[in-house]
């Protein structure tokens, strides 16, 4: 399996860490929500077929990545960085700094 | 239906083999039953027997999508063992031990059951240690563990390297003379025809499709044969439950699907006279009685539902066991395959009522399905024809993640690929 990085183009799957299911939405730290930390924690989508995942590439640029990956047939459509405000990172490659 | 007997092998044999009966009936669904168990497994066909025999309820169907056993419980690497650390995993895999040491006289069925003991091997003291207080909890609720020394080590696996001079040195290791390996078609098979012979009718290529509902209550499936409507519905899909619980409505499970692969080399001399895991990575092995290793490691690592795996796990495998054999570099490897795990967010599995009304959820089995075969259809049938669990399966919930009751015996939290 490949993954294209935003920042070093397509890499062995071995070069990335998984992270988990991307889905999960981290209550405020300070919440007291139990059911919302619970649900953080334990309950997962876990789609047949495509799913939001977030992989470190670790073993290259160590960007977190938002990947859409189909569980069935491991084909990815899309990768992205994981923070949508990583404006910094996207000016950056635009620019055509190494 | 004949017994299996050596009468029935001689008298079969004399006459040409000729005249030996289907071992289950293919029968068409009918338009109810009292329970319909989906998923034709292990688990579902166990549930199944265990409904017909210990509760009287045989007017019961088991769906199954494909062909029987062409899922998890023909594509594990058939060892049995009790060796947990925490008491409700123990007293629950330990009564599942007890029905595997008669299943085969029970089953009227040669399940090959083989006690040919677990050996966990240590490889720093420390991890000894661990290994021994793992030891005590297992003897203080009445299951056989002996902590072996490297002498002893030796004396039963002649081949394995306990000099102290191998890449990762044997200090000693825990044994469980009563675990061992079983023929796992044959479970399969064994329990069909079981429950088969009490009336209950499995029926094969039988995709559920979705849920009948009356009010609330689950009343029901439908199916690519038909709907089928039961006063009971029991899911027993290990690898499919988020699937099929979606089906129902539900969108969220403590569980993640997982791809775990198994490896099987040409067949060797006696080599290794034990189930054997390593201490310094996850790879664990047995011989089968054909003389292959069947050996696996770690999952894929990451979700799927293909029931494939990928290569970077296969050269960490194989890495795995030349560390421990180097003299089996040179063995080849016939066939590796992959199966879809549950992999539940504290490594323990869900036998419960519920969680919607009229159905029964049997999940969350990660690597250790096999094993539990005979007890979680024992301890599934008990809670669906009661209503409420036994004793062994009243700490495996749904609800136990969100009530703070989980049953981590890896202490790993809720990351289910380190389960």
């Amino acid at each position: 399996m490949l993954i294209t990085c935003p920042y070093c183009g397509p890499r062995d799957v071995i070069e990335f860490t998984y992270q988990g299911d991307g889905n999960r939405e981290r209550p405020q730290p300070a919440s007291q929500d139990l059911d919302a930390w619970n649900a953080y924690v334990y309950d997962r989508l876990n789609p047949a077929g495509d799913h939001n995942e977030i992989w470190q590439h670790s073993g290259g640029c160590r960007a977190h990545l938002r990947v859409v990956r189909n569980t069935l047939t491991h084909d990815i459509s899309s990768v992205a960085f994981a923070r949508g405000d990583h404006k910094a990172a996207a000016r950056h490659k635009a620019e055509g700094k190494s | 239906m004949a017994e299996y007997s050596a009468f029935s092998l001689l008298k079969n044999a004399l006459t040409g083999n000729k005249d030996w009966k289907p071992a289950w009936r293919k029968p068409d669904p009918k338009a109810s039953y009292d329970v319909i168990v989906i998923g034709g497994g292990g688990h579902g066909l166990s549930t199944a027997y265990y409904l017909a025999k210990e509760h009287g309820i045989t007017n019961v169907a088991v769906l199954e999508k494909g062909w029987l056993g062409s899922g998890n419980v023909g594509r594990n690497t058939t060892a049995v063992r009790s060796n947990y650390l925490l008491p409700a995993n123990t007293r629950f895999y330990e009564h599942s031990m007890k029905l595997w040491e008669n299943l085969s006289h029970d089953l009227n069925y040669n399940v090959m059951f083989s006690q040919r003991g677990c050996l966990n091997l240590a490889h720093t003291p420390a991890q000894l240690d661990d290994l021994a207080r793992r030891g005590n909890a297992m003897r203080h609720l009445g299951v056989d563990a002996e902590l072996m020394t490297t002498a002893e080590i030796a004396r039963l696996i002649p081949a394995l390297d306990v000099s102290g001079a191998a890449r990762f040195p044997v200090v000693g290791g825990l044994m469980q003379p009563r675990a061992g390996t079983a023929r796992h078609d044959a479970v399969a098979w064994g329990y069909a025809r079981g429950a088969d012979r009490r009336g209950v009718d499995i029926i094969e290529n039988c995709e559920v499709t979705g849920f009948l509902r009356n009010g609330d209550r689950i009343s029901g499936v439908s199916t690519s044969r038909g709907e089928i409507r039961a006063k009971k519905v029991a899911v027993a899909v290990a690898g499919s439950t988020g699937r099929v619980m979606q089906l129902a409505g539900i969108e969220t499970m403590p569980i993640e699907s997982h791809v775990l692969q198994a490896f099987v080399t040409e067949s060797l001399k006696p080599f290794v006279n034990t189930v054997l895991t390593f201490g310094m990575g996850h790879f664990y092995m047995s011989q089968s009685d054909k003389g292959g290793l069947v050996y696996g490691g770690d999952l894929d690592g990451y979700n799927s539902y293909a029931q494939r795996g990928s290569l970077p796990i296969v050269d960490e495998v194989m890495s795995e066991m030349l560390a421990l054999f180097p003299g089996l570099a040179r063995v080849r490897m016939l066939r590796s395959w992959g199966g879809v795990c549950d992999m539940s967010m504290d490594g323990s599995p869900i036998i419960t009522t519920g969680p919607l009304p009229g159905m029964y959820l049997n999940c969350g089995w990660c690597y250790g399905g096999f094993k539990a075969t005979p007890a979680s259809g024992w301890c599934f049938a008990w809670t669906i024809a009661k209503d409420e669990p036994h004793d062994f399966n009243a700490p495996f919930t749904l609800d136990r993640f969100h009530r703070g009751l989980v049953i981590d015996d890896k202490g790993q939290g809720a990351t289910p690929r380190l389960h």
